[in-house]
């Protein structure tokens, strides 16, 4: 599949600061990507780098090959959908949706006709001739949505469009855009701090923090074989464990927890040493003879969950998920138990 | 909370009796000190003249009359019109629209930089603009004079590079006075367009920009339309007064530069006044300011009134 955008060594200074230290990704044409990181991670630079609203300080950005890091943002080939709308205040609905195209030169027609088919692709073409003051946060939103849409741009880019929204709306707004992206075929990058989002829309997510890329993969790949702390604990709930490293064969490694237990665990490292290994909380299960034995401390009540808190024998503490049934003898505080590990429940991580 | 807001019914009446006696003073004060003068001087321009000044108790045209309709040296020749006072107003519209226009053309920018400064310095700049305002008018008239005249420091520093053999001829020139008026004025057109500034969304203009607009047309399409009401009240802060100023066309202009300021000054000024007439005078100009208000009112109901 072709490469849309090629983003190589890219290097992002303010001053002193560094923004973003040499990142690279390649996001392939008609892909849903996104940029996932806690706010000041550098994913809404890298996406304001790729618009033009920023100078990279080194490296390139490609769009179908061609260099485009050094391009006006008028220049570029690639809209913006702004995480507060920034619609024009003082024209209409179909005049915002429509001022790209007049932009590119379209007769007075033409963009009309696109700009009113843009409407009716996000369900507002009733509200063509009102201000934006006029309507509702969702429907701004998608007016902002048409409006980049409409010059049929190479690449979308969304800076969190959807965090100024309520829930309800936001989770509506998750399928219409993955539909919208899979209607128009058009490449989308989106920045967002919120994992569900990432985790639901993405084809591939880019895992970011402190200005460098942690990881890329799909939704299952960064979940289930995260390569170090950040990413494991940053999607989804994670026991985080520090263990030592014996030996790593064949991408397996045997290693041993404070307790004295010793594991055998997928490795995304081939180096001996201190490591971590995180395990999924809801990958652990009971039993009377486990891998792992522990004692429990707490057992929190969450509905469709039940939560375990136990204290490994080394000292550790591991968090265990079980779905509440009635099936399961819940075990008191202070029992012991031990503790089994699904397959591929564990992972070694690199640092 | 209950009855801190307005409210209908009951509640209401509570809150309207508090701040009815709050807004006598208001009442009063514009009362006592605009509405009542305004009347007055819509009475003496239908008084007839006394010829040391002041007025006698007779209605009479005389003084509209006097403004717009000629009869020869004489008046014994057919009714005319009497363009002198007309031009002065014309020659008094095009000077003030001459400093309000090159008001909008510094001022813009100079408020756009001023807002687009970090905030802690922004209250420094703004500081800035207006310290000359702390010298009184007539004081920073005179200097300006000084400066511009033919042995003032200006023209000896032109001269004393070589660039210019002669002085300019600055002083009772209608540059000087629209320089005066300028300089008057500039930070009422900055004040305004500043606070517009400062509230724009400069992520409008990146939105604009992604679109492919370029800066020149996103000024023109986007940023102007938006700051349009702050840029609309400088122009009537400047332009209102600057068409009934009288200091800047007395001290720096000449008798060629006459505006419309110093011709009603001139009429309750000592034994050679005409009271009546330029009472008459201030009700066409206060007229003129009105339909110059009209059309602002109308420009601002299109976008969104300040």
């Amino acid at each position: 599949m072709a490469i849309a955008i090629d983003i190589r060594q890219v290097v992002k200074r303010y001053g002193t600061a560094t923004a973003l230290h040499g990142v690279s990704m390649e996001i392939a044409d008609n892909e849903f990507f996104t940029l996932l990181g806690p706010s000041g991670c550098g994913k809404t630079t890298l996406l304001r780098c790729i618009a033009g609203f920023e100078d990279v300080t080194a490296g390139e950005i490609r769009l179908f090959g061609q260099d485009i890091a050094r391009l006006e943002p008028n220049q570029r080939p690639v809209n913006t959908v702004f995480q507060q709308y920034a619609l024009f205040p003082h024209m209409s609905v179909i005049d915002n949706v429509a001022f790209g195209l007049k932009m590119k030169g379209f007769a007075l027609a033409d963009r009309r006709a696109q700009a009113g088919k843009m409407l009716e692709m996000v369900h507002l073409s009733d509200f063509a001739d009102r201000l934006p003051a006029q309507l509702s946060g969702g429907q701004q939103q998608r007016v902002a949505l048409a409006r980049a849409l409409a010059p049929a741009p190479k690449v979308l880019l969304l800076d969190e469009p959807l965090s100024a929204l309520d829930l309800k709306l936001r989770q509506a707004m998750r399928v219409e855009l993955k539909s919208l992206q899979e209607a128009t075929g058009i490449t989308f990058i989106f920045v967002t701090h919120d994992q569900e989002e990432a985790l639901t829309m993405s084809d591939r997510i880019a895992v970011m923090s402190q200005g460098r890329v942690q990881q890329i993969g799909t939704a299952r790949e960064i979940y289930e074989t995260p390569v170090n702390r950040f990413v494991a604990d940053f999607i989804g709930e994670t026991n985080l464990l520090e263990v030592s490293v014996d030996a790593v064969t064949d991408g397996m490694a045997s290693v041993t927890l404070p307790g004295g237990h010793r594991l055998t665990v997928p490795a995304a490292t081939g180096t001996t040493g201190t490591h971590h290994v995180s395990i999924r909380p809801e990958r652990l299960g009971l039993a009377a003879m486990g891998d792992l034995s522990a004692v429990v401390e707490r057992v929190v009540y969450l509905g469709t969950d039940l939560q375990l808190l136990a204290r490994l024998d080394g000292g550790a503490q591991v968090h265990v998920r079980l779905q509440n049934s009635a099936r399961i003898a819940v075990p008191a505080p202070g029992t012991r138990i031990g503790l089994t590990l699904e397959e591929g429940a564990a992972r070694l991580l690199a640092d | 909370m209950a009855g801190f807001l307005p409210k209908s019914g009951a509640e209401s009446t509570g809150y309207r009796g508090i701040v009815a006696p709050l807004l006598v003073p208001t009442w009063v004060m514009i009362g006592i000190f605009l509405v009542i003068p305004v009347i007055l001087m819509g009475i003496y321009s239908f008084l007839t003249k006394e010829f040391r000044g002041g007025v006698i108790w007779d209605f009479t045209l005389a003084a509209y009359d006097q403004f717009f309709v000629t009869r020869g040296l004489f008046g014994d020749e057919p009714a005319q019109i009497e363009w002198t006072y007309i031009n002065i107003f014309w020659r008094s519209i095009w000077q003030a629209g001459i400093a309000t226009l090159v008001c909008v053309i510094v001022g813009f920018p100079t408020a756009w930089f001023i807002a687009t400064r970090p905030p802690a310095t922004r209250s420094l700049w703004l500081f800035l603009i207006t310290v000359p305002y702390w010298v009184n008018l007539l004081i920073r008239t005179v200097s300006l004079k000084f400066l511009i005249r033919d042995t003032g420091p200006l023209n000896e520093f032109l001269i004393g590079l070589n660039l210019i053999d002669a002085p300019l001829p600055l002083v009772n020139t209608n540059l000087a006075v629209q320089l005066g008026l300028f300089y008057s004025y500039l930070p009422f057109m900055v004040l305004p367009i500043y606070a517009a500034v400062e509230r724009y969304n400069f992520a409008l203009s990146e939105a604009a920009a992604d679109l492919y607009a370029s800066r020149w047309v996103t000024l023109r399409e986007i940023v102007l339309p938006v700051v349009k009401p702050g840029i609309i009240a400088g122009c009537i802060l400047v332009f209102v007064p600057s068409l009934g100023a009288f200091l800047a066309p007395d001290l720096l202009g000449g008798a060629k530069t006459f505006m419309i300021g110093s011709l009603i000054e001139e009429q309750f000024k000592g034994s050679q006044g005409n009271w009546p007439f330029g009472a008459a005078a201030a009700m066409i100009l206060m007229t003129l300011v009105l339909i110059v208000l009209m059309f602002y009112a109308r420009a601002a109901a299109k976008g969104d009134a300040p």
